[in-house]
């Protein structure tokens, strides 16, 4: 039996991620979220602050670039500090 | 669950930001341990899809959503060290682009919706794995299981930490019934998505998963075991 390759496994899992942000989050519930809704049933919802983020709410497009950027600092960082194949013969 | 500025005292926003940076530092570390040429990719991939996932609000009661926090999914596919540098890495970029948490809080949900969910997520999962039967089958149910037990106890640590250094006197009983009530709710849809995700790479690669290599590697010492007896 072929087992899949880790590339086509690798561009499975971007293409799901990029759906999901870009088309799928278009239908996503606009109620307040657990903790949301908590604070305002017990009178603390208004302490919270609300700041600017640099790209805004999440929409389609906005929302792919959060997933590329993700994607390549998460992977600039795992791949920084992950082992290397003769890092055995190095250290020995 | 993104906690914004304002609902915590400095004192404590401090304290959180010092324990995630802390929890980063060991998980810098430990990733190291995780990760090979192989592997290391995928870890950008996993933060990229719990970033997506976590725009998907559903929902869950009225008037309320949830969604996906992804800790023990990210600890079961790429181990808990990498997992954690998953998630901070999700939650920086939520903070800063999207204003989706505050930017006092980054510690606080760094701590809360990365830290406890890797850890708790991590412990049931492993719990569960020493004593399900070793197969690859059982791996996606018991991340399920992680998932769902990791959202109430990351709703439970909000109100500990509300209880040092909340800004506003709540009675703390009421807050924690009304947290960890919702949390078991959005529990089931985290259970779900997780059981979802693990259990779609399983199918196809088992090998990608990190949790799934103690099984992979007993059943591998099994193959090569009979060939052994043969001979002897």
């Amino acid at each position: 039996m072929k087992s899949t390759s880790t590339k086509v496994v690798a561009g499975l899992v971007l293409l799901v991620a990029l759906v999901l942000a870009g088309v799928v989050s278009r239908f996503a519930s606009g109620a307040p979220d657990g903790l949301t809704k908590v604070s305002e049933d017990h009178g603390f919802a208004h302490t919270g602050k609300i700041h600017d983020g640099v790209l805004g709410g999440y929409g389609g497009l906005t929302g792919v670039v959060g997933v590329l950027l993700v994607l390549g600092l998460a992977g600039g960082v795992t791949y920084a500090v992950r082992r290397r194949e003769h890092d055995e013969d190095r250290s020995e | 669950m993104h906690v914004p500025d304002g609902f915590l005292d400095a004192p404590t926003s401090l304290g959180t930001g010092v324990v995630a940076a802390a929890a980063i530092g060991v998980a810098l570390k430990g990733a190291r341990r995780e990760l090979d040429d192989r592997t290391a990719p995928l870890a950008g991939l996993v933060a990229a899809f719990i970033f997506a996932t976590q725009m998907l609000n559903f929902p869950v009661a009225s008037g309320t959503s949830g969604h996906l926090l992804g800790g023990a999914l990210a600890a079961i596919l790429v181990g808990p060290y990498t997992g954690l540098l998953c998630m901070a890495t999700v939650f920086l970029v939520q903070c800063l682009l999207f204003a989706d948490g505050g930017i006092t809080a980054l510690g606080t949900n760094i701590d809360l919706m990365g830290l406890v969910t890797v850890v708790v997520g991590w412990t049931v999962f492993k719990t569960l794995q020493a004593v399900l039967p070793k197969r690859l089958s059982m791996v996606a149910p018991a991340a399920g299981i992680a998932a769902l037990v990791s959202v109430p106890v990351a709703a439970l640590g909000f109100v500990l930490l509300y209880a040092i250094g909340g800004t506003v006197d709540v009675p703390l009983g009421q807050l924690a019934t009304a947290m960890v009530g919702v949390h078991v709710l959005i529990g089931f849809g985290e259970a779900a998505i997780t059981a979802l995700a693990v259990g779609s790479i399983v199918a196809v690669r088992p090998d990608l998963v990190y949790a799934a290599r103690p099984v992979l590697e007993k059943r591998a010492l099994v193959v090569r075991s009979a060939p052994d007896r043969a001979s002897a």
